[in-house]
């Protein structure tokens, strides 16, 4: 993870129904695949992106994009 | 050192093979026999309290015991996670065998089920469990037969202080995996869930839930009476004790084999036998595996770090010998096919990108690829790979880079000039049949 990164993305595949809206709101990070479901390039949210990033976890619909606190197990 | 250990039947040159010792008995061993062979299950009598537990798990982790079901997770930090947990626990043993190729599972469920009841008691004594799962697939008939009887002697004789409770499960490929068991048997139709909470923090019931195979529950239970050091008389000191393996294909004496961990490849087909013919590659570790070319196979030693480092895997154990007239193309096709029928429908990445996976593979072995196939395949794996709940989806990528890496030439040839005479050749991986397979979900 990129340095001041505290929080990162997560999908929940099973959840998500290709809806799109995180990419729409999160372009920075979230890209489509060809059948319409979410890629992250990286995990790690900078700190300039928190609030669009915020955006995009609330948007969901299907509540498919989380986003969770970088603990050190998880790094 | 544990106190469960009987020293009256600690008998540290019981040869191998040490599971399957009365499998060619072609009948499942009934108790006197079993304790007769093994000597007496080790807890019967009244459990010895929490130090002795903790005691067991301390065997354990000296033994240097990994699961056998595909993983090769240390059991006894899995054992160490579910018994900090508060509350009474749940035992999971996962005799569900996913793999069409392999059969060592069913063999050892067949054979010694009073060995693998053995090991559930020992589990569910160690990390405080009052509930105890056994799981076949539903359709296995025979073997919930098997177990039933087995656990009624045990009742009769009252033997064991946690009831076992035989469970016939879905016979879906993604259903033996351990959320999906988990799913199941909390009532849903046992497809892989979404994780945290895992099966040790939240699983059957809410319980804190151990999942084990059936196998490394047998070792356990020869463990817990032989020892540690008798364990890891075979195998090796980085990965010690013996280990079932299924072999199948282009070998004399297919069959399920009990070998020391670290044994090489080549050992183990000639243990089978040798090859009935000229072969091209090994598929090792199943479905899940890979493909290793057989003038490079032959020393690689069988162990996860040693499968790993030829590019390969271990998985549950499973060799498939290849002839050289075969087309390990067609091969993976038909099997990353069936991959993709045995999706859970869950994931998009999964649910879609096998299939077409799958498409551009049959096209690139029975079509040709018109030169554009193996591009396409390339394009297609990492927008697979890693991006479903369970992964499942991951070991269909392995197995077709494994292919189009161990078979690159091969490869270039269907993509540009069409299919080879191989693919004439009637199937050699075991693909159940469609009328033997479960379609829809409960």
């Amino acid at each position: 993870m990129g340095l001041g990164m505290r929080y990162r993305l997560r999908v929940n595949p099973i959840a998500c129904s290709g809806h799109g809206m995180c990419a729409e709101l999160l372009p920075e990070i979230i890209e489509i695949d060809p059948w319409g479901f979410p890629i992250l390039a990286s995990p790690g949210v900078p700190p300039g992106l928190m609030g669009h990033a915020k955006r995009a976890v609330d948007a969901c619909p299907t509540l498919a994009l989380l986003m969770e606190e970088i603990t050190d197990q998880a790094r | 050192m544990s106190t469960i250990v009987v020293s009256a039947y600690r008998t540290p040159t019981l040869p191998m093979p040490r599971l399957i010792a009365s499998a060619a008995q072609h009948r499942p061993a009934g108790l006197d026999e079993h304790e007769r062979l093994y000597g007496p299950t080790p807890l019967r009598g009244r459990p010895r309290g929490r130090r002795a537990a903790k005691g067991l798990i301390d065997l354990v982790e000296r033994s240097g015991l990994t699961g056998r079901g595909g993983a090769g997770f240390p059991t006894a930090r899995k054992m160490r996670s579910v018994a900090s947990r508060s509350g009474p626990a749940v035992v999971i043993a996962n005799g569900a065998e996913g793999e069409p190729a392999s059969v060592k599972d069913r063999l050892l469920l067949t054979r010694a089920p009073h060995l693998i009841l053995d090991g559930i008691a020992l589990a569910a004594y160690a990390v405080g469990a009052n509930e105890a799962f056994l799981c076949v697939h539903a359709q296995e008939v025979d073997v919930l037969a098997t177990l039933e009887d087995a656990v009624a002697e045990r009742a009769g004789a009252r033997l064991d202080a946690v009831p076992v409770q035989v469970t016939g499960i879905p016979g879906r490929y993604v259903s033996s995996e351990q959320s999906a068991l988990v799913q199941y048997l909390n009532g849903g139709p046992g497809k892989p869930t979404f994780s945290p909470p895992r099966p040790h923090e939240r699983g059957v019931n809410g319980r804190p839930t151990l999942v084990n195979n059936v196998e490394t529950l047998a070792h356990l239970a020869l463990i817990a009476r032989y020892g540690d050091n008798w364990f890891r008389s075979v195998g090796l000191a980085s990965a010690p004790g013996s280990t079932l393996v299924t072999v199948d294909g282009a070998v004399a004496r297919p069959g399920v084999y009990e070998i020391a961990m670290g044994t090489p490849l080549g050992q183990v087909m000639l243990q089978a036998g040798g090859p009935s013919e000229p072969l091209q590659a090994l598929l090792v570790g199943g479905y899940f595996g890979a493909w290793l070319p057989a003038e490079t196979a032959w020393p690689v030693p069988m162990t996860h770090a040693g499968l790993k480092a030829a590019g390969g895997a271990m998985g549950a154990g499973i060799i498939v010998a290849l002839p050289a007239t075969s087309c390990a193309l067609a091969e993976t096709a038909r099997v990353v096919s069936y991959l993709a029928e045995e999706t859970a429908a869950q994931c998009g990445p999964c649910m879609f990108g096998l299939p077409a996976l799958a498409d551009a593979l049959i096209d690139l072995a029975y079509e040709g690829g018109r030169g554009r196939a193996i591009d396409q395949i390339a394009t297609l794996i990492p927008l697979i790979e890693r991006r479903g709940a369970c992964r499942h989806p991951d070991g269909a990528t392995q197995l077709v880079v494994s292919a189009l890496t161990a078979f690159a030439a091969d490869a270039r040839r269907h993509d540009r000039q069409g299919p080879c005479p191989g693919v004439r050749r009637a199937p050699l991986l075991p693909v159940p049949r469609d009328e033997d397979r479960e379609w829809d979900w409960a």
